[in-house]
């Protein structure tokens, strides 16, 4: 078993990338897609093959790699029993759902689409029951609600589809949030996040003061995913999805995924009178509910649904019954009925798909259409029915010997028993109808097709799972006893109790709840037009949902009223909050210091210059306050303001900031220019005296309150970290120039974030002008025509001269860089300027002529170059980014020193250059498109 | 000089607050720009201020200006120009969109005028009537 240490991380992963090969490969072809499935999905069966055989002989298997060890995070996994009868379950189930899913969809349904989320719905399931750490577990779990979301909405178009799918969300994933609380306090009770401490640690926690909200938190968790009263509603309404989506997820996975956990938890949870009565109180009634619901709707799907409920509320009150003969019964029946059930609703599609219906009211004599199909969906309901020689006989059968034992000494003796037998009754009276109503009683009712067989391959699924209920049924030492043996033993921890699984155990008392059941069930059939009647009157109109959608729009009405009580709607109230609340906890700030506001550090003396920079400084702010209304002379007043702030750099002895503060105010001036162009030239005159005077309260006092802050930082000495950077740049990072030397090594992780952020923006930039039309206007606010004159000969001859020049200037900064002022983001800006230029003077059309060079690529030129920078040193054995230098000597040149950062500075050197032409360019193009525009109508007229 | 170049940070401050709480998004872009020039001559200012010194390494000088604020300026400048870009291209897709440029869709508010060209001269006024009886023959 040497060769195989890591196939579980691999099994679980597999189909998360076959996802995205499934997706992909439909765009070629869109049969591709279900190949994918069916490929991936018998490859993770194959590398799961190998580790059986330790499994069978009782082995656990645990693969794991140390993630954040902090928080008690592993990457582990862990193969049992259990692990590995679900993990058969859902990938067995899952390739004979693709098979069937293949002929279902209809040519108008993105099968990509489908595989894909199939796929990972398959992968998060795995990842459930694979997982050794209860943490990675939780992500999984929910992965497994927003794949199933994705699921189930996949007719987008359809409004149940798309609520069904918010329904199965809010509750499942609302579960999912308890499930978490629950498994942060259970660890933190056991010290340990992985299951084999947990499972090991049981009397530990039953005996904790924290047990009872432990298994209430994580009950939530189970019952919402496996529809357990009084959180089953969301069941019927996800059955909005495609057929194949319910026969897999309904049948075997995401719904037993609750139940999962209860066997899992099982030998650290169960055994308490708490765990008895509210996982067998739950389980008993969503048992009787499902069973009794199951009857009386006339959709097919409705019917298996209600079914499902009813089935997951039998096993789950198995495990409440808390003895280990019980989940012998209770996994045993997981198997059951994920086989039937999977295959009935695979019926229910054929069924949908051959004639376009799903009421039974209108589906009648299906029998002599097709015979197949209907011996097929005859065997695998009277099997959920618990007809002997099936498999669901043999399960029922111990969940009725179970009821009495468990109950035998209590004083419910005999209500659980008649209950449940009741249940079973209504089970073969739903189950009946399934089969008489649908294939025989009479002739369809004008139905959209004439009914006529499927595909051959959307049955043979089918028959693969009919047939293994026959086989368990009849033989099940053979077919299903090795596995249960192994599931139940590694459910229980511990050796499994003695049972048979033999058919015949002679007259005893399940046997004659069996016959009961049977009889009464086809009698309360008989009657069922004046059930109907009755049920319509009097129960039809009670709905938990009713209860949801009232909770749901009070929390949604409740959370809108709050919101809209502070904004009311207005951008410009929600703004006056947050700086508002900035400047409360300014304040609280400065109260809560006892220490004189200002320091006691030396000021530098005043001069002249600085003084006059100051008051211009000061003056074009406040005229772009008060001219903000005429925009264009407000951002003239702005350019002022960014090149008086470059100066401040200057004199502050930070040349670098400097550099970029000038080549960013360019151009952020051109941009807004451009932009301006499209806007209102001017703003409508205020005349609000309360909102003005607010705002000049507010600004007042944040301006005076950073003003102060300021103040009191600056009079401050203080010990910078900085030293380190100062004494290591030269020895650790080859360069002079500190301040790039910390941007392209020592926190270069920190700007590969920034440049990616700039990337973002340049597309998002891109995206959001694709298809903008604006036209352009023909005069300004004063109704002046504005100059055709686009291109002025001289500018654009000057420019073309210098163009060559402005270039050398930013390769020469570049190149620089590392040693004096300058550097990828400042020879970007420099060469962005350059060709922003070329755009301006000469026009898009003359420029992209001539630079065939997509901006795009640049950018994901300069992202892959900084990336693949930080992953060389990575393959290296170093950490990402390290860098590294040389000197090296040539002819003329002399002695000069190469740095592997500037092969970084160089990735943000083409990001920035990418990100800031193409914003520029892009907007520019609009207004060229909206000027051609003109012209046409012009030539027009 | 601490005490000029506070001042200006919170005259910047203040000028940036008044017009991002403007109700048309040009102005609330001139804003944010503003804003961003406060906030990064601010984070500048928290390495205290240095003159003539800056920190290029140079065995002669030994005393440099605080390097790590203004690495983190130098991209923040950089970025604040990402975010001016992407707001005033928003804008004008909510322009678009909307056919206003209020920040919340209105085309004209309860405390606004509507616009008047009174900053005009009487000869543009006449120049721009002739131009529109022009154009609508």
């Amino acid at each position: 078993m040497t060769s195989i240490t890591s196939n579980l991380p691999i099994v679980t992963l597999l189909p998360f990338i076959g996802a995205i090969v499934a997706a992909w490969a439909s765009s070629f072809n869109r049969l591709a897609s279900a190949g994918v499935a069916a490929a991936v999905t018998i490859l993770a069966l194959v590398l799961l093959a190998p580790v059986m055989a330790p499994v069978f002989a009782g082995e656990t298997l645990i693969q794991s790699w140390s993630w954040i060890p902090a928080i008690g995070l592993e990457f582990a996994f862990r193969l049992d029993g259990l692990a590995l009868l679900f993990a058969i379950l859902i990938l067995g189930i899952g390739l004979l759902v693709i098979i069937y899913a293949r002929y279902y969809l209809s040519a108008k349904d993105c099968m990509g689409r489908f595989f894909a989320y199939l796929l990972m719905f398959m992968g998060s399931m795995l990842g459930i029951v694979l997982s050794e750490n209860l943490l990675q577990l939780l992500v999984f779990w929910e992965l497994t609600s927003l794949s199933s979301f994705l699921l189930i909405s996949y007719w987008q178009h359809r409004k149940d589809a798309r609520e069904g799918a918010v329904m199965a969300l809010v509750i499942t994933g609302g579960g999912g949030l308890s499930l978490l609380a629950g498994v942060l306090l259970l660890g933190n009770i056991v010290g340990s996040y992985n299951l084999s401490d947990v499972l090991a640690a049981g009397d530990l926690v039953r005996s904790h003061e924290l047990y009872l909200p432990v298994l209430v938190l994580i009950l939530i968790g189970v019952f919402t995913k496996s529809a357990q009263f009084p959180f089953h509603f969301w069941l019927p309404h996800a059955m909005a999805a495609p057929t194949p989506v319910s026969a897999y997820l309904h049948s075997a996975t995401m719904v037993k995924a609750g139940i999962f956990l209860l066997a899992r938890f099982f030998p650290v949870l169960s055994g308490t009178a708490e765990w008895s009565w509210l996982v067998g109180g739950a389980g008993l009634i969503t048992l009787l509910l499902g069973a009794y619901m199951a009857l009386f709707k006339h959709d097919i799907k409705g019917l298996l649904a209600y079914s499902t409920i009813s089935h997951l509320g039998l096993i789950t009150l198995l495990f409440g019954f808390g003895v280990q003969l019980a989940a012998v019964a209770a996994i045993f029946h997981i198997i059951n009925h994920a086989t039937f059930k999977a295959s009935l609703f695979m019926v229910a599609g054929i069924i949908d798909h051959e004639t376009g219906s799903r009421d039974m009211r209108k589906l009648n004599g299906l029998f002599k259409y097709m015979p197949h199909t209907a011996v097929l969906a005859i065997i695998a309901s009277s099997a959920m029915a618990g007809v002997p020689l099936l498999n669901g006989f043999l399960s029922k059968e111990m969940f009725f010997e179970q009821t009495l034992m468990a109950t035998s000494e209590t004083a419910l003796i005999w209500v659980v028993p008649v209950l449940v037998t009741l249940a079973a009754i209504f089970a073969v009276a739903y189950s009946l109808r399934f089969i008489h109503d649908v294939f025989f009683n009479g002739e369809p009712i004008d139905l959209p097709k004439t009914p006529h067989e499927p595909p051959r391959f959307m049955k043979i699924p089918v028959d693969l799972l009919v047939l293994l209920c026959l086989a368990v049924g009849i033989i099940p030492m053979i077919v299903v006893a090795p596995i249960l043996e192994v599931a139940v033993a590694s459910s229980l921890q511990a050796a499994p109790p003695k049972y048979s699984l033999a058919i015949w155990h002679g007259f005893n008392i399940p046997l004659m709840m069996s016959i009961l059941a049977l009889v009464l069930g086809v009698v309360v059939y008989m009657f069922r037009e004046r059930l109907f009647a009755w049920h319509e009157r009097r129960i039809a109109d009670l709905d938990a949902r009713i209860i949801y959608h009232f909770i749901f729009n009070s929390i949604t009405k409740l959370a809108n009223n709050i919101t809209r009580s502070f904004d009311k709607g207005s951008l410009q109230n929600a703004i006056a909050w947050i700086i508002g609340t900035a400047f409360v906890a300014g304040m609280i700030g400065f109260m809560s210091v006892t220490s004189p506001v200002l320091g006691q550090r030396e000021l530098l003396p005043i001069d002249g210059v600085s003084m006059l920079a100051a008051v211009v400084i000061i003056i074009a702010s406040m005229m772009t306050v008060i001219l903000n209304q005429q925009r264009l002379v407000a951002v003239v007043m702005v350019g002022v303001v960014g090149l008086i702030v470059s100066l401040i750099f200057v004199k502050f002895s930070a040349p670098d900031l400097a550099l970029t503060q000038l080549s960013v105010e360019i151009v952020t001036i051109v941009l807004l220019l451009l932009a301006l162009y499209f806007l209102p030239q001017t703003s409508p005159k205020e005349i609000g005296r309360l909102r003005i005077s607010r705002d000049v309260f507010i600004s007042v006092i944040s301006g005076v309150g950073v003003m102060i802050l300021s103040m009191a930082v600056m009079t401050r000495d203080f010990t910078p970290i900085s030293d380190f950077f100062l004494t290591n740049a030269v020895p650790g990072g080859g360069g002079t120039n500190v301040v790039n030397v910390i941007l392209v090594d020592f926190r270069g992780t920190d700007n590969l974030g920034e440049i990616v952020v700039l990337a973002l923006a340049g597309l998002g930039i891109y995206a959001l002008l694709q298809g903008l039309k604006l036209y352009a206007p023909v005069r300004d606010e004063n109704g002046l025509k504005w100059t055709e004159d686009n291109h002025p000969q001289i500018m654009q001859t000057l420019t073309r001269l210098l163009f060559p020049l402005m270039l050398m200037v930013a390769v020469f900064i570049f190149i620089r860089g590392h040693n004096l002022p300058g550097g990828g983001f400042i020879a970007g800006l420099i060469a962005a300027v350059a060709l922003i230029v070329q755009y301006l003077a000469n026009g898009i059309a003359w420029t992209a002529e001539r630079l065939k060079i997509e901006m795009h690529k640049v950018i994901g030129m300069g992202l892959l170059i900084a990336t693949v920078t930080g992953l060389v040193a990575m393959g290296l054995g170093y950490p990402f980014l390290t860098t590294t230098y040389t000197y090296l000597t040539w002819p003329v040149v002399g002695k000069f020193e190469v740095a592997s950062a500037i092969a970084f500075d160089l990735g943000v050197f083409l990001v920035v250059v990418g990100s800031t032409v193409m914003s520029l360019v892009q907007l520019g193009k609009l207004s060229d498109a909206s000027h051609k525009q003109q012209q046409q109508q012009q030539e027009l007229k | 000089m601490e005490w000029l170049l506070a001042l200006v940070i919170g005259v910047l401050t203040s000028t940036g607050v008044y017009l991002t709480l403007r109700a048309r998004t040009f102005p609330v872009v001139l804003g944010l720009t503003m804003l961003a020039y406060g906030v990064n001559v601010f984070l500048f200012s928290m390495g205290r201020l240095t003159i003539g010194h800056p920190a290029v390494i140079d065995p002669a000088v030994g005393t440099y200006s605080d390097p790590l604020p203004q690495a983190f300026v130098l991209t923040a400048i950089v970025i604040a120009f990402g975010m001016t870009a992407f707001l005033i291209v928003l804008a004008l897709k909510a322009r678009c969109e909307l056919d206003n440029d209020h920040v919340d869709g209105l085309d004209l508010a309860k405390d606004e005028l509507p616009l008047e060209k009174s900053h005009m001269t009487n000869e543009q006024k006449q120049q721009a009537t002739l131009i529109q009886q022009e154009s609508k023959e």
